[in-house]
């Protein structure tokens, strides 16, 4: 049979706040347990909480990115479950007044082809706590930092078709959301978390088939792997007659494969309703216009710049503006050099490998970018070619100088002089006479492989440091006698 | 409007309270009498009104996002049954 | 003393008669003397107060000092105070030491006033008889075979006793005015959002509203000086500038235009109670106030539609009491579902159990709109009621409840029952309005309480009125025998 995968993301997106959602508390990784927690984090008897205003102002940037109806008036609603990291037996969410409702994003593939996935919705909500499940006696350990911390939850339609859409998918929203600033982006760290909903039908088929929910998938590549094995999964039940359960699974990336969360629970019934301790959320035109009017440029639009003011390939742009910080890496290093497609070409090439190398983030480059500029710079001028100019980087990234002071100290000026490398090429032709011979003899095609050959004496004799473009025409002249 | 014993366990179990055969039992009567009370409500004709949820009808105020908290975690863990290494301690969860 | 008026003691305290420390002390030997057979208090801080009076005689000495420096109050046992046991009249938080204050307690402490203990009450504010209390029922000083009234009967028994001042209360349904009606002292139920639910433990978070009990309108209205006003830590808290509740108190009522809502006078009413508040009425007349007929036409759906809305949100409010961080957790759980449920069974009375069952039941999938949804549609039509009565009256005047206070145990094997005596005041709340009980008379030895109900934000005028009547009766002046005991 040929399936059809059909797939469908929440993405929880924790929201760079300074403060919680709904108290005064830090927001922040790592801190010791429960010492980031305030009595309304901790469900305090008598605890009442009040909204954060930049998590709505956050809310409303995304909502603008998305192409999406912003929630005019929208109002937190209780979902409420026991879990021991759910303190006050509800998680203040949105339900049907959500800040953020429908938009699309058009998301541009590897092949270049785009696709557009529609956004069902996104709302506020408050993330929970962190259940540790090491040996306390037995016991399970419930640290509350994370409580009240504040998500935005992004739901697509059910619009994506396969793993590579959906990665491609994910990724623009990483994009959107580190571009906006309102999250930090840090997949490792829980900033962003997926949940795929995901089922197969026979193609052709209109109705969907039963779908299933993979939970809390952390990286691109485990959403990419997680797909694929749970489509595999689904696509043998299918194959043999069986059905798919609606159910909850977990991604094991250790051992590649979903795996039912045992739901003690049979059915949820989560009893939503209003919450009555917060107020509807009203917002003015005004306020909602100023936001869009103020809305920093975002992945597509800069793309679509650095086509046009760069003259920089499709390819070229969309790579260099699907993150925020390596668009802003480019055009500072460019402004230093104003080659924007070299500059592109160096990005993308030498300094990417060495980010990857290193494991670093374009942040994190031990090369600022406008010393990368000036070593772009020195390429430009002549000053060093562009097999140097990667030695060059290299002594850069170990922090032995700036490209200027590396070139100065290990003497690697290209050698520019006309008359130098007219003296040069006449000795070396005075040594070859025999090879001299057979250029001059030779068909002009022929010709052509054969000035390799005196091209490699003269950059040997010179050290690398002979100007190819320079080298070229003086030698075919002299070759002709 | 009367609800059976396992309606009852049912709504017991989503409220997280263990009740014994015989306060099941109680239960179904004094929830049965309260839910016919309420059941009058379905004699009006409400179609068309806006459900009201805050009596002043009031909008959200907003807070600047500034942290105003400093760690109290000592004070917060004072009143917990059971803590260890600064958590609070629950038997194990399954996951 | 027990029986002067807070500005009366203010005066003594500025004028060095009496310290706040005397005070103090005499009010804590009434406690001791008398509370045993009212059982009004859950927790009395003699330390604490005699602190606390301590700084009060020290801040007159200086010449820093309020109306309420000194005056020694009492708070029901809901209200978060830092460092003193908080129980909520529960099992489940007989061992809970808030790590916090409330901001009613905190801006009535930083007013100078004496915090003398925690009033008894029902279960999480869940009755109207203060018989729900895990530590037992409290008495009506008036005879202690009778009820209080609830939930905030610790507080007024303990004011009509002369055990304190002044006491806190909360109002739900008419947790303030129908206690405050049984004992014959003086509460108001404020606008909804006009003083903080910060640190106020949850029952029913849109209609949950703190005020002040007192002998006096008088009285109430220096507490309210201090508890009123606008909170930054609840959201529903109301921005409209707070009134001075103390200026306009000797404001005449000549012209002040009274309406009697006839569904207040209707079947159920006590024969004598009617008398009673029609002879009040007459009062106001003589005062120049004028009466005309008014019409709730939806009062007799405030009763289903509380008891949807209220449970609901106790059902979610009472979520957090789940054995992790505060409160009882049984022992020996077997796992995880085991501590939850025996905690929560454990810890809840059966009232409390029965509403969070009621609640759970109302917002559960499948019946949502035909309950909740339909509550708040119908919560709209009380308060167009209002809206439409005040558009044409003053003020409101009625009854607080249909009888006065009944047998203790008499009403506890019928629940429903007692359920419809709160006919006359859960309107009000979930209206969201103000109003007040005011000792209005006696019948058969019982107090009485008129009902006054004003309009959003209308405390002041429901305290100028009510403070005019006291100025020409003395219902609230008088004491019941036992108090004189001591």
């Amino acid at each position: 049979m040929n399936w059809e995968v059909v797939i469908g993301l929440e993405i929880h997106t924790q929201l760079s706040t300074k403060s919680k959602l709904f108290s005064g508390a830090a927001v922040g990784f790592g801190a010791e347990p429960n010492t980031q927690t305030t009595l309304v984090d901790l469900g305090m008897p008598g605890a009442l909480p009040v909204f954060n205003k930049e998590a709505l102002r956050m809310a409303v940037m995304f909502g603008h990115a998305v192409n999406a109806e912003i929630g005019m008036t929208s109002v937190f609603a209780r979902k409420n479950y026991f879990y021991p990291d759910l303190p006050k037996g509800y998680q203040t969410s949105q339900m049907d007044h959500p800040i953020v409702g429908k938009g699309y994003l058009d998301v541009t593939l590897d092949d270049g082809t785009t696709t557009r996935v529609g956004i069902t919705r996104a709302h506020l909500e408050e993330d929970a706590g962190k259940s540790l499940h090491e040996d306390f006696q037995g016991m399970t350990g419930i640290d509350l930092n994370r409580s009240s911390t504040p998500l935005l939850e992004i739901v697509s339609e059910p619009d994506i078709r396969s793993a590579k859409e959906a990665v491609a998918y994910v990724k623009m929203i990483h994009s959107i959301v580190t571009y906006l600033g309102i999250c930090d982006g840090n997949m490792a760290e829980g900033s962003m978390r997926c949940d795929i909903n995901l089922s197969l039908r026979p193609k052709g088929q209109q109705e969907y088939g039963t779908r299933t929910e993979i939970k809390n998938v952390n990286s691109f590549r485990f959403i990419e792997k997680a797909i694929y094995t749970e489509i595999e999964r689904q696509a043998d039940i299918l194959e043999d007659g069986g059905r798919i359960i609606q159910e909850t699974r977990l991604y094991d990336p250790e051992k590649n494969e979903t795996r039912s969360m045992r739901s003690k629970e049979d059915a949820n019934d989560y009893r939503y309703f209003p919450c009555p301790d917060l107020l509807p959320v009203v917002l003015t035109q005004e306020y909602v216009d100023q936001i869009k009017a103020n809305l920093p440029e975002l992945p597509n639009q800069k793309a679509a710049r650095f086509q046009s003011e760069y003259k920089l390939s499709e390819y070229d742009a969309q790579v260099l503006s699907a993150s925020r910080s390596m668009a802003e890496y480019f055009e500072v290093a460019n402004k230093v050099n104003q080659d924007p497609k070299l500059t592109a070409n160096w990005v993308m090439g030498e300094l990417s490998k060495l980010l990857n190398q290193s494991q670093l983030e374009i942040t994190q480059s031990p090369v600022t970018a406008n010393a990368f500029g000036e070593l772009l710079a020195r390429i430009k001028d002549n000053t060093i070619n562009g097999k140097t100019a990667k030695d060059v980087l290299q002594a850069m990234w170990q922090g032995e100088g700036s490209a200027d002071e590396i070139i100065d100290a290990k003497g690697l000026k290209q050698v520019t002089d006309t008359a130098a490398i007219e003296s040069m090429i006449q000795s070396i032709l005075d040594a070859n006479s025999a090879q001299v011979e057979q250029y001059r003899a030779a068909e002009p095609d022929k010709q052509k492989k054969m000035i390799g050959f005196f091209v490699g004496q003269v950059m040997k004799a010179s050290q690398g440091k002979a100007n190819p473009s320079i080298v070229n025409p003086i030698l075919a002249k002299m070759l002709k006698g | 409007m009367s609800i059976d014993k396992q309606d009852v366990q049912k709504i017991a179990h989503l409220a997280r309270l263990a009740l014994t055969e015989e306060d099941a039992v109680q239960y179904q009567h004094s929830l049965s009498s309260v839910l016919s009370l309420v059941e009058q409500m379905q004699s009006v004709d409400t179609d068309g009104i806006t459900p009201l949820s805050n009596p002043l009808e009031m909008t959200q105020r907003l807070r600047e996002d500034e942290v105003t908290e400093t760690n109290q975690r000592d004070a917060f863990l004072a009143n917990a049954p059971q803590t260890e290494a600064g958590l609070f301690l629950v038997p194990q969860v399954i996951e | 003393m027990f029986e002067q008026s807070i500005a009366t003691l203010a005066q003594q305290l500025r004028n060095k008669e009496i310290s706040s420390v005397e005070l103090t002390r005499l009010f804590l030997q009434r406690i001791q003397a008398l509370d045993p057979q009212l059982n009004s208090f859950i927790t009395v801080s003699d330390e604490l107060a005699l602190q606390q009076a301590k700084a009060a005689d020290l801040a007159i000495a200086n010449g820093d000092s309020s109306s309420l420096t000194g005056i020694p109050i009492a708070h029901k046992d809901l209200f978060c105070t830092q460092g003193t046991l908080t129980t909520c009249g529960s099992k489940m938080l007989n061992n809970f030491v808030p790590p916090y204050e409330s901001t009613v307690t905190q801006r009535l402490q930083q007013a100078g006033a004496v915090m003398l203990g925690k009033t008894n009450m029902d279960e999480f504010a869940m009755g109207s008889s203060n018989e729900n209390s895990h530590f037992g029922a409290v008495k009506n000083p008036w005879d202690v075979n009778k009820v209080p009234g609830g939930s905030s009967g610790g507080s007024a028994a303990a004011v009509a006793a002369g055990l304190t001042v002044a006491a806190t209360g909360t109002d739900t349904g008419g947790s303030i005015r129908q206690p405050a009606s049984f004992c014959g002292i003086t509460g108001l139920k404020p606008t909804y959002g006009r003083i903080s639910r910060f640190g106020m433990i949850a029952y029913a978070s849109s209609l949950d509203q703190g005020g002040p009990m007192a002998k006096s309108a008088e009285d109430c209205a220096h507490l309210m000086q201090a508890m009123a006003g606008f909170d930054d830590k609840d959201s529903t808290s109301s921005e409209t500038p707070k009134e001075d509740y103390l200026a306009n108190l000797n404001a005449p009522l000549a012209g002040l235009k009274i309406g009697l809502p006839k569904e207040y006078f209707g079947e159920g009413l006590d024969a004598k109670v009617a008398d009673t508040i029609m002879a009040a009425v007459k009062e106001f007349e003589k005062l120049g106030a004028t009466v005309k007929e008014v019409s709730l036409p939806n009062l007799q759906l405030s009763i289903p539609a509380y008891y949807v809305i209220a449970p609901s949100e106790a059902s979610s409010n009472l979520s957090r009491f789940d054995g992790v961080r505060f409160g009882h957790r049984c022992d020996d759980p077997k796992d995880l579902l085991d501590m939850y449920t025996r905690s929560r069974a454990e810890g809840f009375g059966t009232e409390v159990q029965k509403r969070i069952m009621v609640g759970t039941y109302a917002l559960s999938e499948g019946y949502y709109d035909a309950y909740y949804l339909k509550a708040q549609k119908i919560r709209r039509l009380i308060k167009e009621d209002f809206v439409n009565a005040l558009n044409e009256v003053d003020v409101i005047m009625g009854p607080v409840a249909p009888t006065t206070a009944f047998e203790l145990g008499s009403k506890t094997n019928d629940p429903v029952a007692m359920y419809l005596e709160d006919i006359y005041t859960l309107s009000v709340n979930l209206a969201g309005i103000p109003a007040m009980s005011v000792p209005a008379g006696f019948v058969d030895n019982m107090p009485v309480g008129l009902q006054i109900m004003g309009n959003y934000f209308a405390e002041a005028k429901l305290l100028n009125i009510a403070h005019q009547y006291q100025q020409n009766t003395d219902w609230h002046l008088q004491t019941p025998t036992m108090a004189k005991g001591a």
